[in-house]
């Protein structure tokens, strides 16, 4: 067990502040980023270029009043969105941001930001549940049915990476892309992974569980004041967790030429990922409920096992040779 | 590590006996994840961490959003927890209490008379590799039979949702239409 030293504590409390931070800044980049891409101004009176419009959104979530429906299940809806920000928060505990700076240098990594990840869907389905309202469970049904079904590849489209790099380690496999980046070899890994993981965090092209247009908001549409605050919250915790989850296992992680320091390219690569997130959602219409599953299970599936057999068998051979 | 084992352990034997004594459903299988996790937790503390992982993975992340979907669709109401409570009568307890009893205290008189084995921190560690090897090696034969069960399933599950389309939205029936022309060709 590790041993709570001053320095073990600031790396904890560094990458708190830092999630949250982020989380809340992504609030103003994805505003001012949509705005850009579709030619208007944005939120651009509060502060420099808007900044301050973080900082009022956050003080109008804080003051807003907290209701909770006479219908609800109350328990369980207050559980729901604590849940979310739990599990998103608990899977940056095995990410390693640069040598040494790494919360919980797990040997299990990849397979705990997996069951965390499916831990994840539980704060969809019971919100819509506990909320007791015929869109809001709508909602729910369908993403338990996206994540689950979601799931499924995003797990195994990993695998393959884990077969290169031999070890669930996530700081053994950015150790193992010294010499070539596995988005090289693993090529339809990671377009798998980066369309699972839209599925997973629930963002536009695949926002089926919310669907502003059709079931008003889905799963939260009852949540109001800080509880939605906290989906809300969640979903951007969620991107970013994914994009550092692509850079650490398809893009290198913290390696990088030697003029900026290993953080700085961590930084940098998770960020270009945050704007591929923001662009997506500027630009991609939203699939129907049947075409995403059959998708999914139909063209995903079978391109995710072929990939890990072929992986296999090239990983297989170049240590062996098939004796 | 041998605290963490008890504190998980007792966690577990409470989650269970309050998912049996819910009324509520959705409540007993909240219940049933938190039990699911101390047990992952006990693997944990065995040396067991990949067990552990799956445990999460499969259990608490699957299977149980599976359980929570289908009752979902049941629509449970109020008067539904009512009648629950009006089934099971206290009384009803008692046999299987008695039964489980003597289950207890036969599992309790086995440990007691049986040399305690190392403790748990002392327990040898269990990787991934070692899963696979045994899976792959000594019980091989298990892990097929289990893939043909759990093919029967599948195969069982296209059966009954396998049905021609009775009610066809006004958007699609062009297309559905055009499926037709082309297969009667």
């Amino acid at each position: 067990m590790e041993t709570a030293t001053p320095n073990y504590l600031l790396i904890i409390g560094g990458v708190l502040f830092v999630m949250l931070n982020v989380a809340a800044l992504l609030i103003w980049v994805e505003r001012r980023g949509l705005a850009l891409f579709q030619d208007r101004y944005g939120p651009n009176r509060a502060g420099p270029f808007g900044l301050l419009i973080v900082a009022a959104d956050s003080i109008k979530l804080f003051f807003k009043q907290d209701w909770i429906p006479p219908f609800a299940d109350k328990p369980v809806f207050v559980l729901a969105p604590a849940i979310v920000v739990v599990t998103v928060l608990m899977s940056f505990v095995v990410i390693p941001f640069a040598p040494g700076i790494v919360v919980a240098d797990l040997n299990i990594g990849l397979l705990f930001f997996l069951a965390m990840s499916s831990m994840g869907a539980y704060s969809i389905i019971l919100g819509g549940w506990a909320s007791n309202n015929k869109y809001s469970l709508l909602g729910a049904m369908r993403g338990a049915a996206q994540m689950i079904s979601y799931e499924v590849f995003m797990g195994l489209s990993l695998m393959g990476v884990v077969l290169m790099a031999g070890s669930f380690n996530l700081g053994d496999i950015v150790e193992a892309q010294r010499g070539l980046w596995f988005v090289v070899p693993q090529l339809v890994g990671f377009i798998i992974f980066f369309i699972a993981g839209i599925a997973e965090t629930h963002r536009l092209p695949l926002d089926i569980p919310e669907s502003e247009s059709e079931l008003i908001a889905g799963f939260h549409s009852e949540y109001s004041g800080m509880k939605f605050g906290m989906f809300f919250i969640g979903e951007y915790m969620g991107i970013t967790l994914i994009s550092c989850m692509m850079v650490t296992l398809f893009f290198g992680g913290w390696l990088g030429p030697d003029f900026l320091p290993p953080i700085v390219w961590f930084i940098l690569k998770t960020g270009f990922f945050l704007i591929v997130f923001i662009l997506l959602r500027a630009s991609m219409p939203r699939p129907r409920y049947d075409q995403l599953m059959e998708y999914g299970w139909k063209v995903l599936l079978p391109l995710t096992l072929l990939n890990l057999v072929v992986t296999a068998g090239v990983v297989l051979w170049l240590n062996d040779g098939f004796k | 590590m041998e605290l963490t084992f008890y504190i998980a352990a007792s966690v577990a034997v409470l989650a269970t006996i309050m998912v049996i004594t819910r009324y509520n459903m959705i409540h007993a299988l909240l219940y049933l994840v938190v039990s699911f996790l101390a047990v992952a937790v006990v693997f944990l503390t065995m040396g067991a961490p990949f067990m552990a992982a799956l445990e999460v993975i499969v259990y608490a992340g699957a299977i149980v959003v599976l359980i929570i979907f289908v009752i979902m669709m049941l629509s449970l109401t109020r008067e539904d927890v009512e009648q629950e409570k009006a089934w099971l009568q206290p009384k009803l307890w008692i046999g299987p209490a008695l039964l489980s009893f003597v289950l207890l205290a036969e599992l309790v008189y086995l440990l007691a008379i049986a040399d305690m084995p190392a403790t748990a921190s002392a327990a040898s560690y269990v990787d991934a590799q070692a899963v696979g090897l045994a899976l792959y090696g000594p019980y091989v034969l298990g892990v097929q039979l289990s893939g043909i069960l759990l093919m029967a399933g599948i195969v069982g599950a296209y059966h009954l949702g396998r049905q021609k389309k009775k009610v066809i939205h006004r958007f699609l029936q062009q297309e559905e239409a055009q499926k037709e022309r082309s297969a009667a060709l």
